[in-house]
């Protein structure tokens, strides 16, 4: 069987029309499953039509590299662990981005052997390589920041933004040379120079904007998808692109707004490791020292309380603490206690990630409240107990306007009655900005590994029984 | 209107489509979003085919198009096995 042109562009519209369906079904949990079918759906159609289509071939090729990825992603896929998903996408998109550049170069190579090359279409490959080419080596910088292959901290230099600037232009003026003459050294300058910007730009990111990096780079590979899509005349990947871009660029702008900063801010030059200023209030209050308890003292708060809130940050994932958490949470609930989790939008290494770890440990999703719907009930709340999260909850944000973080909207865990804050240590958290919340009257310090100081409190609650 | 014209009317339609659906995702699935995202911006392995596959390709042509299927396949299977393996772990309370 070999479809026409016509019923191969039919079954691309199906597979768009599923593709959006596929996104749609995100709206709620109960229909997300289903929308993930959807998606498999439509990727097996456009797939299907393809390799049914006039234009290809030659299968063997085809099936033993497709054979290999699909091996290989599988694979990755089962073994991944919910803390390192950000790893995972950071390395799916490098993946796409790469392939973008691939397929732009293999297209020139074909089309300038059947000689039907023309300006339009150098000009649509010069946008897929560069935009893939910066998407893959932005990816592989996040994937080792995330790894800890490489710091977190934004490297910086002087002159940064000069010669960023003045590497976009060049890699512009070489795409336009290949475009009105097609020659080959223009297209190998353009591509070796957009791999480099890929990298200069990201390198000056700091690693607590990460969930930032990983929705910009998300936004890219859909650009690079759509760049593709307009050199192969494929409306498919066109829509497809589009989706999966403006997806990202919604995702970066909504981690941006709770942070407070635009995304130029982010974008031009990341939070430093370095401490506030001389009198700033972080450190008057540093001063005045902090209060440590015990476990039993959380314990005996929580047991008899009417509410309490957790609020789980990137060091829960760190300490795999989330099982731990069911557990209490279990067991508070058992004492007729109301336990809710608040969850910040940045909380974590990705937008949502809070969420996925807290349903590995099959915490049920109506417990688990965004920023918004949460920051009234700590006011009605007994105690706040803080897993692992710091600038999230620091109010600084809303009381010292010479903080960093000064503006950002934070999770209200200060105005609980008790506040128990579950540290390792005295670190800053990963802006590097001390925490206000420490030197609060209501707040206890509890000092340990975030998985043992809760599994010490779900083992008084069991053996304690008054 | 040509061929590449027709394609800028499609993109930017598209465009608003995206917008407006994703702006009704839940932000609890965020990291699925991306994951999903990840699994269909895989769609360049239909580009990839068509490199590949060309009855004329040459050693070059074909072994770009074999690297970009190797790679665009290991997002589709990646990225929908870890986004079903997430959503399945969303539950509510069954009480």
């Amino acid at each position: 069987m070999e479809l026409t042109h016509s019923q191969q562009a039919i079954a691309y519209l199906v597979s768009a029309v599923l593709f959006i369906f596929a996104l749609k079904g995100l709206t709620h949990p109960a229909t997300a499953r289903r929308g993930n079918l959807f998606g498999m759906l439509g990727m097996a159609i456009a797939l299907g039509a393809t390799l049914l289509g006039t234009e290809v071939h030659d299968y063997g090729l085809i099936a033993v590299a497709g054979a290999l990825g699909a091996a290989i992603g599988i694979v990755l896929a089962l073994r991944i662990q919910m803390a390192a998903m950000p790893q995972l996408v950071a390395a799916l998109h490098s993946f796409v981005g790469m392939a973008a550049v691939l397929v732009a170069i293999g297209t020139f190579i074909n089309r300038a052997q059947a000689g039907t090359l023309n300006g339009t279409l150098m000009g649509e490959l010069s946008a897929g390589i560069v935009i893939g080419a910066i998407t893959f080596t932005g990816s592989v910088i996040a994937f080792a920041k995330l790894q800890g292959i490489m710091s977190g901290a934004p490297i910086k230099f002087k002159g940064q933004h000069l010669l960023n600037a003045a590497m976009a232009i060049v890699t512009v003026l070489l795409a336009v040379e290949f475009g009105l003459t097609g020659d080959v050294w223009a297209l190998v300058l353009m591509t070796l120079l957009a791999f480099a910007l890929g990298g200069t730009l990201i390198i000056p990111i700091g690693g607590a904007d990460m969930p930032v990096i990983i929705s910009m780079l998300n936004s890219y590979s859909g650009w690079a998808a759509a760049a593709t899509g307009f050199t192969l005349h494929n409306n498919l990947l066109i829509i497809v692109g589009a989706l999966v871009g403006f997806s990202g660029a919604i995702l970066s702008y909504i981690m941006c707004r709770a942070m407070n900063r635009s995304i130029l801010n982010v974008v031009f030059g990341g939070f430093g490791t370095d401490g506030g200023g001389g009198d700033s209030a972080g450190a008057v209050a540093a001063q005045k020292g902090v209060k440590s308890a015990s476990v039993e003292d959380a314990v005996y708060w929580m047991e008899d309380a009417g509410k309490v809130i957790i609020v789980p940050g990137y060091g829960m994932a760190v300490a795999q603490a989330q099982h731990a958490l069911k557990e209490l949470m279990e067991l508070l609930e058992a004492r007729g206690v109301a336990v809710k989790f608040g969850i910040h939008p940045v909380a974590g290494r990705m937008p949502g990630h809070m969420n996925v770890l807290l349903a590995e440990a099959d915490i049920p999703y109506d417990n688990v409240l965004e920023m918004d719907e949460i920051n009234p009930e700590f006011q009605s709340a007994d105690v706040a107990l803080v897993v692992g999260a710091n600038d999230v909850v620091n109010p600084a944000a809303k009381e010292d306007a010479s903080s960093p973080i000064y503006g950002m909207p934070i999770l209200e865990a200060g105005k609980a009655r008790q506040v128990y804050f579950l540290k390792r240590s005295m670190r800053p958290g990963y802006s590097g900005v001390d925490n206000l919340l420490f030197y609060q009257d209501n707040t206890s310090l509890v000092f340990g590994d975030a998985k043992d100081t809760i599994e010490g409190m779900v083992s008084a609650l069991k053996g304690g029984g008054h | 209107m040509t061929e590449s014209l027709t394609a800028l009317y499609v993109f930017v339609l598209a465009c608003f489509i995206g917008y407006y659906v994703v702006w009704g995702v839940t932000p609890s699935l965020h990291t699925p979003l991306v994951a999903l995202t990840n699994a269909i911006s895989g769609i360049v392995l239909v580009g990839a085919l068509l490199v590949t596959g060309l009855k004329e390709a040459g050693f070059m042509a074909s072994t770009m198009g074999f690297l970009a299927v190797l790679l665009a396949s290991i997002n589709v299977f990646g990225g929908f096995l870890v986004t079903h393996r997430m959503l399945s772990m969303f539950k509510k309370k069954n009480k």
